[in-house]
């Protein structure tokens, strides 16, 4: 292989460039990214970014993220903003890559050799890893009312943050899902007077089930959040700035800002005319390969195996078994990682790994939901399937490894 | 020198968080003790709450991990070291010499 083209420049794009130096590749390297940035981390977004406290590497310095790692150092934002950079310029020199930033890749031909670009270049390839994320879905019929956000990139946060920057403001968060309540609680961190509205009579049933939703969806209040639950949106007044939230029942919410947190999309829309089989993200067995061998997908954008992942750590550990399948020219290697995920909302640090179904049995192990953090383990005949941990990173990490061991193939859970 | 515990309290494989300015995470790895800066230097996780394997400690939130004798990341997401510092048992005692922080007057 003479050329692999990485399309997607965020987390699953920069891992899967890291790895085909890693693993020997030494031919040319094209890195394709819509947004103008180079990588940067997205989970601070809603977490220090948003309330402006840098975290706690200041004491180590920003050794090395100067303003050429490029996300860095422009508009507002100022030393923060580096702590997002997921490079360096030292990391980037032995990367060898060429990087067609702010550049949207537009189409795959057929047999997976060429990457269409929108300013009407073309890249010929040999290989293509698909690391084109999701983006975050928008409101139904939503026109741009000024004062309403999403935020899944680094613009995005931006502007919220300088909306937010301005006093006090009423913000109704719409989706009570993980961004959505981070999002609140850094809301609230910061003095607004905040709202979550949620369609569901509970918010994270999906992910945590009816009995660890409920635990979770407790702690709005206690941080100082309204939770509205069971409680469609209608639909946004104002013009040309938002004013207030309708809900299905006719309630309306008087907002300044309003932040719509109700899901990601995964960017498939460029690989229409491809050959690909797409479905809710770009079909892949389990080792990552797509209908074609010499293309592969990762991240966010990618169901592999039949499961499509938004975490954070399925990002960084997929590309390792894609590039050595997309080197070897078939699946020789298959992913199993165990998924896991992370949120930090009102304080609290929640860590989530495993595969939990509906009917599984929920048994507090350590502390209790009540007080000050807990354990608990999800069940099913006697096995542990997954664990939940409210500020117990040391017992989890113990029980994550456990179910690591065992974990499975994605498809075969 | 920073008074920790006493040897006996912190058994081989543990490890104890002390609250300094900024925090320092002290090891016993099978009877050798070390000790690092407890955040870690990727994001905001404590390494006192990693896991411990040999001479490396894991971190709890992304798992990088870092060799308690160099404080050196071996691999992502940290790209960064933390700081080490001298640890000494005395009468019993185990105690940790802060690392003179760079760029202070300590
Ligand atoms: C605010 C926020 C908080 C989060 N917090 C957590 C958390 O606490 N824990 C956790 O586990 N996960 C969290 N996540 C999820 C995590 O960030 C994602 O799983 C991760 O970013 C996925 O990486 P990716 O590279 O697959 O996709 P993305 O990060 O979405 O990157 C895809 C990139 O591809 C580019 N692109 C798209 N289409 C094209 C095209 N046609 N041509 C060229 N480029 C294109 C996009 O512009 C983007 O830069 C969070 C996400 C967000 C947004
Ligand atoms: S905070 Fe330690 S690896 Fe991310």
């Amino acid at each position: 292989m003479r050329t692999v083209t990485v399309v997607g420049a965020s987390l699953a794009g920069l891992y899967a460039a890291r790895e085909l130096r890693a693993q020997g590749f030494d031919g040319r390297l094209v890195i394709v990214g819509e947004e103008p940035h180079r990588p940067y981390d997205r989970p601070p977004l809603s977490k220090e970014f948003l309330t402006g406290s840098t975290g706690s590497t200041g004491s180590a310095g920003a050794t090395g993220q100067t303003g050429s790692t490029g996300s860095t150092g422009s508009t507002g934002g100022g030393a923060d903003e580096g702590h997002l950079a997921l490079t360096d310029a030292e990391e980037e020199g032995q990367l060898a890559a060429e990087w067609l930033l702010g550049t949207r890749a537009r189409g795959l031909d057929p047999r997976g050799r060429t990457v269409l670009l929108e300013d009407g270049r073309t890249v010929s390839t040999d290989g293509v890893v698909i690391a084109t994320g999701a983006s975050a879905r928008r409101l139904p019929g939503g026109a741009a009312l000024a004062g309403v956000h999403t935020l899944r990139t680094l613009d995005d946060a931006r502007a919220l943050r300088a909306e937010l920057a301005g006093g006090p403001r009423r913000v109704v968060v719409i989706g009570g899902g993980f961004i959505g309540a981070e999002t609140a609680s850094s809301c609230a961190t910061l003095g607004h007077d905040v709202t979550v509205v949620e369609a569901a009579p509970l918010p994270l049933v999906p992910q945590l089930g009816r009995e660890m939703a409920e635990v979770c969806a407790a702690l709005h209040p206690r941080g100082g959040t309204r939770l509205i639950t069971g409680a469609p949106v209608a639909r946004l007044h104002g013009t040309p700035a938002v004013t207030a939230v309708e809900l299905g029942d006719g309630r309306r919410l008087p907002a300044d800002v309003v932040v719509v947190g109700i899901g990601a999309v995964p960017n498939t829309g460029w690989l229409a005319g491809s050959t690909l089989a797409l479905g809710d993200g770009v079909l892949c067995d389990d080792g990552c390969v797509t209908a074609l061998p010499r293309v592969v997908a990762v991240g966010d954008v990618a169901r592999v195996g039949g499961v499509r992942a938004e975490h954070w750590t399925s990002a960084t550990q997929q590309p390792a078994v894609a590039v050595r399948n997309l080197l070897a020219g078939r699946t020789v290697d298959r992913a199993r990682p165990l998924p896991y995920f992370w949120s930090d909302q009102y304080g609290s640090r929640i860590q989530f790994a495993g595969r939990r179904r509906d009917g599984d049995t929920v048994r507090i192990a350590e502390g209790s939901t009540g007080g000050d953090g807990f354990l608990a383990l999800y069940e099913r005949d006697g096995v542990t399937t997954a664990a939940l941990a409210v500020d117990r990173p040391r017992p989890f990490m113990r029980i994550r490894r456990e179910l690591a061991r065992t974990a499975q193939p994605a498809s075969a859970a | 020198m920073i008074p920790v515990c006493r040897l006996e309290d912190l058994p081989v494989g543990e490890s104890i968080r002390i609250d300094t300015t900024p925090p320092i995470a002290v090891f016993n790895a099978d009877g050798e003790l070390y000790a690092i800066d407890d955040t870690c230097s990727h994001q905001d996780a404590s390494l006192s709450e990693g896991w411990l394997e040999g001479c490396l400690v894991e971190c709890p939130l992304h798992a990088a991990s870092f060799d308690l004798r160099t404080g050196q990341p071996t691999c992502l997401p940290a790209r960064r070291p933390v700081r080490t510092h001298q640890v000494t048992v005395s009468d019993g005692v185990i105690h940790v010499r802060p690392a003179v922080q760079e760029g202070t007057a300590a």
